[in-house]
């Protein structure tokens, strides 16, 4: 354990002289790109990073100018949190809308074609709705709750002075830097992977900073033991470093152009993205919000976790078997027959392991489950653990290769995704948001419960849609790809399985919608909260160990 | 904070003493039912790398006690499905195209290979239903731009249109306005005369001038009386059918760039055999002859 005047010490170099020096070489590089860059897209990159840049550092001065001693001696940060909350929401909502125009554009193709408009082809929004919702919405609710979380259960401020703010600024900043080259075109075109070289190395210098900062707040910590949700936290931090780094090695082709080579070709290429896409999966949207979950459901229904010793057999099964599965996604390609039963069988074992936390969860609940009835932030945080459940009871079962035979490619595929992604991830991140609010603005309650059953209800409502239509539009596929006649010729062309999907898109389309109105029910809900007059007597809600 | 162990009400279980921001855990052990199934998946995965091919090796990898291989499995289901077919694909080999359509189980197996080939080869231009669409022809109706014989949709198969193929089907409305062949006042009396020819109401004026036009111009190709020519494929002009609109500002458009549709020849990627079940099939539709 390190001592206060090292970490002063840390802190003030960290202020004085790293972050000023990346900001002003960011700068730098993002105008020598703009200027010299022969490819246009290129140029608007480099033009939107140095303006990034810019922003963060007037803003940076600003707050240093008007920061006082005592701002430091407060016993938690929470500007940071509050800021990475108002972030997440941005980004779901923007996020969400995408995919609901997607959705639209698969039901009605002639209503949603600008042929002239090339951002607004499918091609170039997919990426920025999977990579919105996922990366933006996901990793923002991730950095933020996970800064509030490891603070209160270390009893201890964030480590390294400004380093959790460049980390919250520096990771939208590789948003920013994504989104806008996925509508212009630029993408190496690795599904989750998509920015090029000059993003992930910028992301990667982010997510250096992040962890040091979790691992610096952890190591100053005044517990005896570490929280479980910290594992969860650390190891998410931890794996998505070296997937991040591994899948994207690749050779810039050169230093003023957007594209690269990259390092792997053909079979070795897609299992290295498989073995990255399927732990992007296991380790951004399971083990994160798994530390989100052993937060937000043990404190909002104020009973303990049920299972200490079932949080570490899991935790572990968990992360050492999730690392094999990612060939379930190359079942009957190219891939070794081998590989693909390594996939297969580590799947199938992974089940117990992910069950773990969806057991911890529930049986949490022991003892408080009249609450469910008038808390509809822990319905919503419960609910979200029972989607876990279902989504990683799927996920087994279509990596078995006799039902991937008929899963695979097809709508199916959407609907797993959709079930743990809505009903999952946004559903726990919504209900640790609905608590964090009022406990970071000082408020007694959320503006209106009333509110949030509505949100509650029209996007359940939604997610049945979602992932009935496309469990059925998906099956149906399947099947119709692979009917033959008495004949031995194939019964359906592929164009008359593409028009029988027509009616699911549209109830799909419908779903996506209510999950998005939800959402903004939301947002006025919490716009409202922060709003409201009556703060909360004191801020002792805020540190509930602070007093000691 | 307090680190002595207590006993939830609730479970009547012991916590471990730990705590963190108020949260407590219990001592629970861990369910037997998830121990067990857990252990389960395990055995059956083991099973399983026994029997099928699983481990990599320095050289190679465990090929199981089945020594299975799914190259092997897709090799031999297309083999049998080759083999299943193969009798009748013989006999449609050596069947005219007469005798395919006299010859009721002949007829029944061209007509389902007909059908699957036309949905992945042909449906994306001229519909699933063959209905056609704007330049594409429609394959329902009597109406055949290069004859609508058994012996015509089979050679228009093999060779395609406009295919670059040596032995193509082969014609090319000129562009009478783009090139400046005609004067534009020209090409509108023309377009009315066409109305005409389709037996609607057109200016009258117009249609006399128009008449001499057609007669220089159009009339090698289309006939005299505009009743067409399949030996170049040149469409009758009083059926009312029209491949590129009916309309007059669309006869115009047809008129001033002579547009012209190319279909790919299917000689070399589809089997002879499979191409006469194909024109049985198109013969089928609605207006074979």
């Amino acid at each position: 354990m390190q001592t206060a005047a090292s970490e002063a010490s840390a802190s003030w170099r960290i202020d004085l002289f790293v972050l000023p020096l990346i900001l002003g070489l960011g700068w730098l590089a993002g105008i020598l790109e703009a200027a010299r860059s022969p490819d246009p897209a290129m140029a608007i990159q480099g033009w939107t990073f140095a303006a990034c840049m810019m922003g963060i550092g007037v803003w940076y001065l600003w707050s240093y100018a008007g920061r006082t001693p005592a701002d430091e001696r407060t016993p938690y940060a929470n500007d940071v949190v509050k800021a990475g909350v108002i972030a997440s929401m941005f980004w779901a909502v923007a996020g969400m809308a995408v995919g609901l125009i997607l959705a639209l554009q698969l039901s009605f193709p002639h209503w949603f074609y600008f042929p002239d408009v090339p951002w607004t082809n499918f091609g170039r929004l997919r990426p920025l709705h999977t990579s919105a919702v996922i990366f933006a919405f996901g990793g923002n609710v991730l950095i933020a709750t996970s800064f509030y979380v490891v603070q209160r259960t270390s009893r201890a401020r964030l480590w390294g002075g400004s380093l959790p703010w460049f980390v919250f600024w520096g990771y939208n900043t590789f948003i920013v830097l994504a989104g806008t080259g996925y509508l212009l075109g630029i993408t190496q075109s690795k599904e989750y992977a998509e920015p090029e070289w000059y993003a992930d190395i910028w992301l990667t210098l982010v997510w250096v900073c992040y962890l040091l900062t979790f691992l610096g707040t952890i190591i100053k910590r005044r517990e005896p033991h570490i929280y479980v949700a910290n594992w969860f936290y650390l190891s998410f931090i931890v794996t998505i470093a070296m997937l991040h780094i591994v899948n994207n090695l690749s050779w810039p082709v050169s230093l003023l152009e957007s594209q690269s080579y990259s390092l792997f070709s053909g079979v070795q290429s897609a299992l290295t993205q498989w073995w990255y896409g399927h732990n992007a999966v296991g380790f951004f949207l399971t083990a994160g919000f798994l530390g989100i979950m052993y937060y937000f459901i043990p404190k909002r229904a104020e009973r303990p976790i049920y299972s200490y010793r079932l949080s570490i057999v899991h935790f572990w099964s968990l992360i050492f078997i999730y690392i094999w599965a990612g060939p379930h996604h190359l079942l009957y390609t190219a891939l070794p027959e081998w590989a693909q039963t390594l996939g297969m069988t580590f799947s199938v074992i992974l089940w117990m392991p992910s069950w773990g936390g969806m057991i911890n969860g529930l049986m949490t609940l022991s003892g408080a489950w009249d609450k469910l009835r008038t808390d509809p932030v822990l319905r919503m945080l419960v609910v979200s653990v029972a989607f876990y459940g279902m989504s990683t009871f799927e996920g087994p079962v279509m990596s078995v290769k006799t039902v991937n035979a008929l899963s695979h490619y097809t709508n199916w595929t959407i609907g797993h995704v959709h079930s743990g992604a809505l009903g999952w991830v946004a559903y726990v991140s919504f209900g640790a948001i609905y608590c964090l609010v009022p406990w970071l603005w000082g408020k007694k309650t959320l503006y209106s419960n009333a509110l949030v059953e509505w949100h509650f209800w029209i996007s359940t409502l939604g997610i049945v849609l979602y992932i009935t239509s496309m469990w059925v539009a998906g099956i149906m596929q399947g099947l119709m790809w692979r009917a033959y006649n008495e004949f031995g010729f194939l019964e359906y062309s592929f164009a008359e399985a593409v028009q029988a999907m027509h009616p699911y898109y549209i109830i799909r389309a419908i779903g996506g919608g209510l999950f998005l109105a939800g959402v903004l029910i939301m947002v006025f809900n919490l716009w409202k909260t922060v709003r409201q007059g009556a703060p909360a007597a004191a801020a002792a809600a805020l540190v509930p160990e602070a007093a000691e | 904070m307090s680190k002595k162990k207590e006993v939830d009400d609730v479970s009547g279980t012991e916590t471990t003493g730990h705590e963190w921001d108020g949260i407590k855990e219990l001592n629970t052990p861990l369910p037997r039912w998830w121990v067990v199934i857990f252990i389960a998946t395990i055995v059956w995965a083991v099973g399983y790398w026994i029997v099928m091919p699983a481990w990599p090796l320095v050289h190679g990898y465990t090929h199981g006690i089945l020594n299975h291989s799914q190259r092997d499995t897709v090799t031999a289901n297309v083999n049998a499905l080759k083999a299943a077919r193969a009798a009748r694909e013989h006999a449609l080999d050596h069947a005219s195209l007469k005798q395919i359509q006299d010859n009721p189980e002949l007829l029944q197996f061209a007509m389902a290979e007909g059908k699957s080939v036309f949905g992945d080869n042909c449906a994306p231009c001229h519909g699933d239903g063959g209905q056609g669409a704007h330049g594409y022809p429609n394959l329902n109706d009597d109406v055949w731009l290069w004859g609508g014989k058994l012996e015509d949709i089979q050679h228009t198969i093999t060779v395609g249109v406009r295919s670059g193929a040596p032995d193509t089907r082969e014609s090319q409305m000129p562009a009478f306005g783009r090139d400046a062949i005609l004067k534009p006042g020209e090409i509108e009396d023309l377009t009315q005369y066409v109305v005409h020819l389709s037996g609607r109401r057109a200016d009258a004026g117009a249609m006399r001038r128009g008449g001499k036009l057609f007669a220089d111009n159009c009339a090698a190709c289309h006939g005299p009386e505009g009743r067409g020519e399949r030996k170049v494929g040149a469409p009758n002009l009083t059926d009312n059918e029209w491949l590129y609109g009916g309309a007059p500002e669309n006869i115009h458009d047809q008129i001033w760039n002579g547009h012209g549709g190319v279909m790919p020849t299917w000689g070399g990627r589809l089997t002879r055999e499979t191409i006469k079940s194909l024109a049985v099939y198109v013969h089928s539709l609605g207006g074979g002859e």
